[in-house]
């Protein structure tokens, strides 16, 4: 089975967030892969161990970008390919568009990626691929069973779960829960030196440039106003507890 | 100049989604008196028409088809693209929900549009319409437009208050029959795991546990209080990693971002990655046994002690005040 999986490289989940001249400021940041993708690229290696076949990790962005797919090669993917070529950067509209244009020429029967990645946190990736390509998707998925070319997904739907039944080829996103991501052991870090990253520009698609321009703007960016601590309440832990649900009853209505 | 707009209308066992009012009032803000058209897709009572009207609608669509009874990604994408094509509306807006992030992109993607979800706000600005939505999970926000072709957006739930017309009109109902192309998934079962009904995306209180909370049975008293006040169960990662509970729980940047009026976090210490998907919330209520714990630097107030001990005292306090309201 070969499997694509696509994936973003993001700011640790534990990185605040500074803006400098209106750009925020990645100097010293750490960066990890996108955690929903991580658990995409778990599933595409447990998928290939238990079937064979070529995992190949795909994402676009700048050369920083190198490091995050070497650790996915660790992992145990076994090519991966880069799109850093700055033409090609956009929206969403613009990325699902030119991953569409580097799959297109490659042969899959799975793809896999988070639902949602953890900086922008737009959810589109996924479904605008799909569409792209023309594939049935599969959102947020908690479990993933592979019998032939048959597919059976259990889903999050705000809490609930949905077993969905679809068919190869197809394009499945992931929801936390689906497994536990292994961490790159130490000969996988010395075997993933050696494997192949493949780097795309503009020239090797077949795409018009003037057909994938981002169809929104970035007007600006800003914090949200920082929260000022509040009271410690004081007192015996009867009169606290009293103190507290008087302050509440009167300023939050939707109690009860 | 007037906008034509049409706004997807989410419904939930036979009712509309609070959600979907909220919508209508995004599209008030921005249609400068052109025609708000609701779409309800599947078999839905025709009162919600009358209800989307109070809210804003002018008009109601109702798309049918047995298959559309059912959700499904072909069946919906289908279904709301055969409309806006029909239509051609200047702006698209729909819920950001599990159901509108599943089919919204795919919906921009055939109609070949941009699309800005997740916003939390929207605005006219300098004759443009500007939408604000958080990024890294609301650690920042970002304002957006779009630049090109139809204007298309999800809304957040719990972000833009709804409020009744003062006045308004009989909506207008459609009925349309619609024939569906292949659906390519098919759904065998759904499996209900969420118990109290609350949704935590849309929770107007959350009552929220971590690694403080040290079992799944130490989630108990947290779930009592909920009741009592009617608030969703929420949870860190620190809980959902320790498995005291389900990852469904899990608020924070991995997991969900919620605003609610009312956040009780208990035994929660409050990593950057937790306050990310909870800080803004209307009204911060902190228990901890640590008084330096993180969490009470954020919190309106906060109670210094052991939440095995607070959380009975507050369940039975409020049952209390709740009892005399009547």
């Amino acid at each position: 089975m070969n499997i694509m999986v696509c994936l973003k490289q993001t700011f640790d989940t534990e990185e605040k967030i500074i803006i400098e001249q209106d750009q925020i400021k990645e100097d010293g940041v750490k960066f990890i892969i996108n955690p929903y993708d991580e658990y995409a690229l778990e599933e595409a290696i447990r998928l290939k161990e238990q079937y064979g076949g070529v995992v190949t990790a795909i994402s676009i962005g700048p050369s920083r970008v190198e490091s995050a797919l070497r650790t996915a090669l660790a992992m145990g993917a076994d090519k991966a390919i880069l799109i850093d070529d700055e033409r090609l950067f956009g929206d969403e509209f613009t990325t699902s568009k030119v991953l569409a244009a580097v799959l297109k020429q490659h042969d899959f029967d799975l793809i896999l990626g988070g639902y949602m990645s953890v900086d922008n946190g737009a959810a589109q990736g996924g479904a605008r691929l799909a569409e792209e390509l023309d594939l049935p998707h599969i959102y947020a998925a908690l479990k993933v069973e592979v019998n032939g070319s048959h597919v059976e997904v259990q889903r999050d739907v705000e809490g609930d779960i949905e077993v969905i039944e679809a068919k190869l080829p197809l394009l499945i996103t992931a929801q936390q829960g689906l497994n536990d991501p292994r961490y790159p052991s130490l000969p996988g870090i010395m075997k993933a030196k050696k494997k192949p990253i493949q780097y795309v520009t503009a020239e090797e698609l077949s795409i018009d440039l003037t057909q994938i321009q981002a169809k929104t703007n970035i007007k600006d960016i800003t914090l949200p106003p920082e929260r000022q601590a509040g009271r410690i309440l004081q007192g015996e832990l009867d009169d606290q507890v009293n103190e507290l649900v008087q302050c509440l009853k009167n300023e939050v209505n939707t109690i009860g | 100049m007037a906008k034509q707009v049409v706004v997807f209308a989410e419904t939930k066992n036979g009712s509309l989604r609070n959600v979907s009012l909220e919508v209508l009032e995004a599209a008030r803000r921005v249609n400068d008196g052109g025609l708000i058209t609701a779409v309800i897709i599947g078999s839905q009572p025709e009162a919600l028409a009358d209800s989307l009207a109070v809210y804003g609608a002018n008009e109601v669509v109702f798309i049918e088809n047995e298959i559309l009874n059912t959700y499904t990604t072909d069946g919906y994408t289908q279904a709301f693209t055969t409309i806006i094509e029909d239509k051609n509306p200047d702006i698209i807006l729909m819920p950001h929900t599990a159901l509108g992030k599943d089919f919204a992109p795919r919906v921009a993607a055939r109609l070949g549009c941009g699309l800005i979800t997740d916003c939390t706000d929207v605005e006219i600005s300098e004759g443009h319409i500007v939408f604000t939505r958080p990024i890294y999970a609301g650690k920042a926000f970002q304002r957006r437009v779009v630049s090109h072709d139809k204007i298309f957006a999800t809304i957040r739930p719990n972000n833009i208050p709804c409020s009744k017309m003062d006045h308004h009109e009989a909506p207008k109902k459609i009925q349309k029959t619609l024939n569906l192309d292949e659906i390519r998934t098919t759904v065998k079962e759904v499996i209900q795991k969420t118990t109290d009904g609350v949704d935590l995306s849309e929770a107007k209180i959350i009552v929220a546990g971590g690694r403080g909370v040290k079992s799944t049975a130490g989630f108990e008293p947290l779930k009592e209080l909920a009741q009592v006040i009617g608030a969703a169960v929420g949870a860190s990662r620190g809980a959902c990693d320790a498995e005291y509970c389900d990852y469904a729980l899990q608020i924070g940047q991995t997991g969900k971002v919620v605003t609610p009026d009312l956040y009780i976090a208990c035994g929660i210490s409050g990593a950057i990655q937790h306050l990310a998907g909870m800080s803004n919330s209307k009204i911060i209520v902190a228990i901890n046994k640590d008084p330096e714990a993180p969490i009470f630097d954020i919190a309106d107030y906060g109670i210094v002690g052991d939440l095995f001990e607070v959380i009975p005292l507050l369940t039975k306090q409020f049952k209390q005040v709740l009892q005399d309201q009547g």
